[in-house]
Parts: structure tokens; sequence; C-alpha cells
């Protein structure tokens, strides 16, 4: 198992210089096929989410359903890359998404707070893992990190992603409450180094969530660490996100950021549960040439 | 395994359509003299060309004032300035500065466009720097206008008279908006001349001037090359001189002025350091390096062009350098997507060109951005050279094009020292996260404008101005009133 403290070095980050690069991103002008390119590819990254405490199987299965096939096979849209949902609907999802090749991600770790007893917390992973999850998404606890614990939060990082086994690890940082960029920073790099697959902004249920800066320091961490170790890990801007152009902006960030290597669902996601809606109807504009009324689009 | 930086790719992937302005905007075919409020052909018949250096290709024909027209310009300013202009009523002055402003934020996107056609700059610079500041610097002034007793308290400041104005061609409507606003502000008439390849939007604010009512010589534009700028400045009507430009001809200037009793303000060339430091955030520092030297394709008299860069982070930085000029994205000026347009034109990029060519003979070593280049037209791709010493041109000499030079440090006290060594003193930028380090450096180094954690930020309230062979007197803020008025 990894070690504190950290191999790589952790730079200082400006939080003024952080905002101005990353409002730069947002004025790149996508249009025409580099929209349509974008789309798409924003779909196929989308891990299509639903986190609601009155969540049902019913619920889930238009969910599975909605990523399999996000629109009409006239507008050669992808499918989405796995469909996010609590443990106890992992199971359901699973079977919903048999065959399709569409992965089922679960939040574990007493997702959102991650306030509970590490014991409980990893037998919780063991769960979803067990019920078919691909991919774990956990929460850190943002109290011991910011209490200045980051041994205990290096340790529950390895501990969970031992606990995953072969299932994918995206571990979420709640950067709304770690707040300043430098923390980020530092999470970032100990999350890589404690076994992180993914990096990931939010659990959805904090705002700010993923803000376009934010998620630039992790992309910038992400490639720092790849440059130094030949190791890629994946970024996933999660909650806030409900906008094509958003989702664009997104891209052109990673694009000029860490390079096209990373345009991909393997190393960039989405976290998302209505940003699909305004895709589709961006998508269907370009196809048609026109907008249409959203009541063309199936809900999730 | 340590990667290295062709390991990332910054290809074909996702690459942007193009994204061209698409705002309807028709440069006229031919400008006239702007002189006693109407637009008068020159007396000697004579026309130039101004090229697109985008495309390498003639797009209008400006006006060449002869000396009679210079002669008529500065009557006019006389009368306007004896009978109108200085007698009004300060708060109506500041009337017509604010008009003129709201004018110029109505017209904003078409005077974006045109700055951009003529003088080969991306639009996302005139449309987002540029053309605001021309607003905001009218907008200034036009407050200080009936202000003045406050700016200088107990001095009763009087206006000038008429001031012979003479910009470049960097940043045309930017420059014609310092030079104009204060003068007009403290009361003083203006006769402007335009740099040969940028006058097209100096005209274009000239019919702003006529759509704003400003009453008849307060503003006078003559176009013409370095002759006419040069009768204007020697001229015995005007009875203070404003340059922006190269120390070459700032200082031809100040010796025709010497002894003629008129006031001078020189803003001229520079060769900023921009200092970085083992413990400054790297990855801002690495933008903030890049929009030094690379805004406005470098043609910037206070770009950070010497980067000092500490030993200890030298290759690390170098290499994060080396990727992001990869990203710049150079171009059509009118295309929203470009970072870095045209060189201004043929005479500049062979200047560029020839300086590129010293730091390669004399040792340093060249890193170019892979880019393509149009095949027509002014183009430079963004470069910077290694192994650069404080003795060689391209440490010295100002390029005023995308390219930087880095040179090392070891300790502070050597940083200041490099950062010294130089002729020049307009602008430095310091990059380190220690706020007490930002004010030890910021001390010791002359310079004019001292940028931390940041470089290439202008506001109208802010005095820019010059040391040694970067010039003298300020421009902006309340420092930007001084050369207008009498005290």
């Amino acid at each position: 198992m990894a070690t504190f403290p950290l191999q790589q070095p952790v730079p200082l980050v400006d939080q003024v210089g952080v905002d101005e690069r990353a409002a730069k991103f947002t004025k790149r002008s996508i249009k025409n096929e580099a929209k349509a390119v974008g789309l798409k590819m924003a779909v196929s990254m989308m891990d299509l989410t639903t986190l609601e405490g009155a969540d049902s199987k019913g619920k889930v299965t238009h969910l599975c359903r909605k990523a399999l096939r996000p629109m009409a096979d006239r507008y050669d849209c992808p499918p989405c890359a796995a469909v996010c949902v609590y443990p106890n609907l992992v199971a359901h999802a699973v079977s919903e998404l048999k065959g399709t090749g569409i992965p089922v991600a679960s939040v574990a770790t007493g997702f959102p707070s991650g306030q509970y007893p590490l014991d409980l917390r990893i037998a919780d992973v063991r769960d979803a893992v067990s019920s078919g999850a691909e991919e774990i998404d956990m929460v850190i606890s943002r109290g011991r990190f910011l209490e200045g614990e980051l041994n205990e939060v290096f340790d529950e990082i390895a501990a969970t992603k031992e606990a995953c086994g072969k299932a994918h690890l995206k571990v979420i940082f709640e950067t709304g409450e770690l707040q300043t960029y430098d923390n980020v920073r530092l999470v970032s790099q100990m999350a890589i180094e404690a076994g992180a697959d993914f990096i990931k902004t939010s659990t959805g249920k904090v705002s700010p969530a993923a803000t376009l800066p934010v998620t630039l320091v992790m992309v910038e961490t992400a490639r720092d660490h790849f440059l130094a170790t030949g190791k890629k890990i994946g970024v996933k801007p999660a909650g806030g996100l409900r906008t094509a152009k958003q989702a664009l902006q997104f891209l052109v960030m990673v694009k000029e950021t860490v390079g096209e290597d990373w345009l991909t669902p393997e190393l960039f996601r989405f976290g998302a549960s209505s940003l699909l809606s305004d895709v589709e109807l961006q998508l269907a504009k370009l196809v048609d040439g026109n907008y249409q009324s959203a009541k063309y689009f199936s809900k999730g | 395994m340590i990667q290295r930086m062709s390991d990332l790719k910054f290809g074909s992937a996702f690459e942007y359509a193009p994204a061209p302005e698409s705002t309807p905007v028709k440069l006229k075919k031919q400008y006239e003299l702007f002189i006693d409020g109407e637009f008068r052909a020159p007396s000697g018949g004579k026309y130039f060309g101004s090229v697109n250096p985008a495309a390498g290709k003639r797009h209008a024909r400006i006006a060449k004032a002869e000396p009679a027209d210079v002669d008529a310009a500065i009557q006019s300013a006389r009368n306007a300035y004896s009978k109108v202009w200085s007698k009004m009523a300060p708060s109506e002055r500041g009337k017509y500065l604010f008009r003129i402003a709201r004018i110029i934020q109505e017209k904003a996107r078409e005077l974006a466009i045109l700055e951009s056609m003529d003088g080969g700059k991306p639009i996302k610079e005139s449309r987002d720097v540029d053309v605001p500041l021309v607003a905001a610097h009218f907008f200034y002034y036009a407050g200080w206008a009936d202000k003045l007793d406050y700016a200088f308290p107990g001095r009763s400041p009087k206006p000038v008279g008429v001031a012979g104005q003479v910009i470049p061609w960097n940043f045309p409507l930017l420059m014609a908006a310092w030079k104009i606003a204060p003068a007009l502000a403290c009361g003083n008439t203006v006769v402007l001349k335009p740099a040969e390849t940028t006058s097209v939007t100096a005209m274009h604010l000239a019919e702003i001037f006529q759509e704003a009512g400003l009453p008849d010589g307060v503003v006078n534009i003559v176009t013409g090359a370095g002759d006419t700028g040069e009768y204007l400045v020697g001229h015995d009507g005007i009875d203070k001189v404003a340059f922006t430009g190269s120390t070459s001809v700032g200082r031809r200037i100040a010796e025709t002025v010497a002894g003629a009793g008129k006031k001078l303000t020189l803003e001229l060339g520079g060769k900023a350091a921009n200092i970085v430091f083992d413990d400054a955030p790297i990855e801002q520092a690495v933008e903030g390096v890049i929009n030094g030297i690379y805004f406005n394709q470098g043609h910037v008299c206070c770009a950070g062009s010497r980067l000092l860069v500490q030993e200890s982070i030298h290759d690390d930085f170098v290499a994060r350098l080396e990727r992001r000029i990869e990203t710049l994205r150079v171009g059509d000026p009118l295309d929203k997507n470009t970072d870095i347009g045209a060189i201004n034109s043929k005479e500049q990029l062979g200047r560029i060109t020839s300086l590129i060519g010293s730091g390669i003979d004399e040792g340093a070593t060249l890193h170019e951005s892979s880019c393509p280049l149009p095949d027509s037209g002014y183009w430079c791709r963004p470069s910077f050279f290694t192994n650069v010493s404080s003795s060689h041109r391209i440490a010295r000499e100002e390029i005023f094009g995308p390219v930087l030079s880095v040179l090392t440090f070891r300790t502070p006290a050597e940083a200041v020292s490099r950062a010294n060594d130089t002729c020049y003193g307009l602008s430095a930028g310091i990059w380190t996260d220690k706020g007490s380090k930002i004010f030890q450096i910021a001390d010791q180094i002359q310079a004019g404008v001292i940028w931390a954690n940041t470089f290439n930020k202008f506001d109208p309230t802010s005095p820019f101005g010059g040391y040694l062979e970067s010039g003298f007197g300020r421009e902006g803020g309340m420092h930007g009133l001084m050369p207008y008025v009498q005290i």
C-alpha cells in the first residue's frame, strides 16, 4: 500500500491566476462541426446520475434506458459512459444494463458526508462492489482534511482502493467545502498517490460544485503526475453542470491543458443529472437546423 | 519514468471550427484628413496605402498630410482653443467626453473589427481589451474635467494650449484615447498624428467626435509618415508634445523640442524583466509569462520580454512554456479563437526575423511553436530563446514581437541586478507567493509599472510611464493630468 508523505511536489496555486485562466477557456467559440463533435463527446463522457432519497427501481430503470440510447438514432448520439446510483440500487441497475457494456457506478463510503466510521464506509464499498458496481465514487473525510489529518485521509483512500478490488475508484473531494485551490491541488495529489483512478470535484449536494477553475487545478495535477510518472489519472467534474455550453468549455479546458489523450471517457467524465437535456437540445439543433421544444426529448 | 512534453498531444481531436466575427463592417476605400471638424482631402492630393497585415494586401488609401495641412490643423486647434474649448465651463467639456465614451461603447463591435482588420491584432483582444479600455479612458477623464481643482488643490490649474500628439501602431485606438482624453479634459485642443500603418481607426474615431458634436477644431487628425510627425512636433504653433513610440524617434523629438518652451512627455521602448522565483505559483506564472510576451503579438512596449527564472526551476519552467506555446492559436485576426494575430507590417516582421537570427548566431537556443502559419500576410510563430546571456542582443534590444528571452538567476539580489541591467525602465513583473518578497524586490527595480503575480494589466486610473530610455511623464490616473495643465 502507498504511504504518506507524497512522492510528487505540490506546487502553490494562485487563485486570481487560476480564475483568470479558466475564464479564458470560456472565450473559445465552438461552432458547427466542432460543436457536434464536442457535444457527442460530452454525452459519451457522462455519468448519468440519480442520487435522491426518493430513488426507486423504477426511476433507475428510466435512467438506464436513457443512458443506453439518449436520443433517436438519426442524431447519431453515443450512449452515456456510466449510470451512477446509490448502493441499494446497484443490483437493479446492473440487471437493467446487463450486456450493454455500460458500467454501473455507485457512490459509497457514507456518501455524501463521509461522516461514518471507516469500517462502515469500507463495508459500504464492498457491498456496492459485490452488487456489481464497476466504479466506486467515494467521498473523503473533509472534516479530517481540514483538521490537518492528512495521513488519515490518505489512508482511508488507500483502504477504499483496496476494498474496490477491480472496480475503478473515483475520489470525491467536495471542493466546495475545501474551498481553496491550494487545498484542491494538495488533496488531488494525495488521492492520486493513494490509488485513485479518477479524481472528482463534488457530490452535487454542496454549492459551489464543479467550477471550471477548480477542475482546471485538478486536470493540471493529473497532467503533472502523468509527466512525472507516466500514469494517467482521470478527472470528473460533477454537480452544477447544466448547459451544453458549460460542457464544451470543460472540454476546451481539457484539450488545451492536458491534450487530446484525455478527451476520452476513460480519463474524463461529467457527473450530471440534467446536463443531458440541454446537450440533446443543442445536438438536435445542429442536425435539424432549429431548436425544438424540450417536449420532444425523453426525460431520464 | 519521466514523460516528455511531447507525450501530450495537442493535435486535431476536437479541432475548433473557424469562428469568424460576423458583424458586417466595411472599410472605406479612402480616408481623408480631419481638420476643423470636417474631412478634407490633403492639399497635395497624395494618398498612401494601408495594408491588411493578415493578407499582406492594401485595403484602403490614407491621405498624406502636407505641411500646409498640418499648419491648417494647428491653426484650427488654436482657434478652437482660444475661442471655445479653454473658455467652456469644465463641466460642459466633461459632457462631451462622456458622450464620446458612450458612442465608443455603442460602436465597440465595429471599432474592434476595424482595429483587427487594419492592425492584425486578434479580435479577442481588440474586443475585450483595446476598445473597452478606450471607452474607459474617456469615461475616466470625463470625470476629471470639472474636478481639476481637487487634483491640484490650491493651484488653479490652467490648460496648456495646443497639444501635438504622435502615436504608435501597436494600440492605435487606445493610444489615441490615452492622448486625447486627458488633453481635452484639461481644456487643451489637439492635433493627432496616427502611425502610418494604422490610421484607419483614428479616422473612425474622428467620426465619433463629429457625432458627439465636439466643437470644430478641438481635435484634428493628420495622417502621414514620419515626416508629418516631425513637422508637427517641430511646429511653433503647438505648446505641448506627447509621443509614444520607439526610443530612437523619441530621442529625435526631445532634440527638436529642446529649448522651444514646449512641454514634453515621451513613452518609449522597454525590455521588461518578468522575474519568477522558485516559490511562485508556477502554473499561473507560466500563464503570466505567456500573457506578458505574446499579448498583441508582443507589440507591446511594456511586454515582459526578458524572463528571469530562478535556476532551480528553470528546466521545469521551460518545459511548461514549451507545452503552452503549442496551444497558442496563430492565424486570422478576425477568428474569435485566434490567440496571436498578424505581425503589424512587413517592416516589423523583418526586424523581428533579424533579431531572431542574431539570437541564433549568438548561440542561444530557439524554441518555436510548431503551429502552421497562413500563406499570405505577415506572421511569426510564438517562440522563446533559452541559453540567453545578458550580453546577447536579444537580451538587450527591444524585439517588439512574440519572442521571449529566458535568462536565469540564483538569488534575489542577482534577480534585481539582472532586471536593472538594461537601458530601459518601463515595466517589470514579480512572481512569488511571498508577499514580503514582492515589496522587497519591487522597491529595488527601476521601472514605471511593476506587476506582482500578474502582467499586462491596464486601467485608466493607474499611471503608466517609464524611467531612463523608456521615457518620462505619466499617462493615466491623476498623474496623467499633469502634462496637460499649467500649475
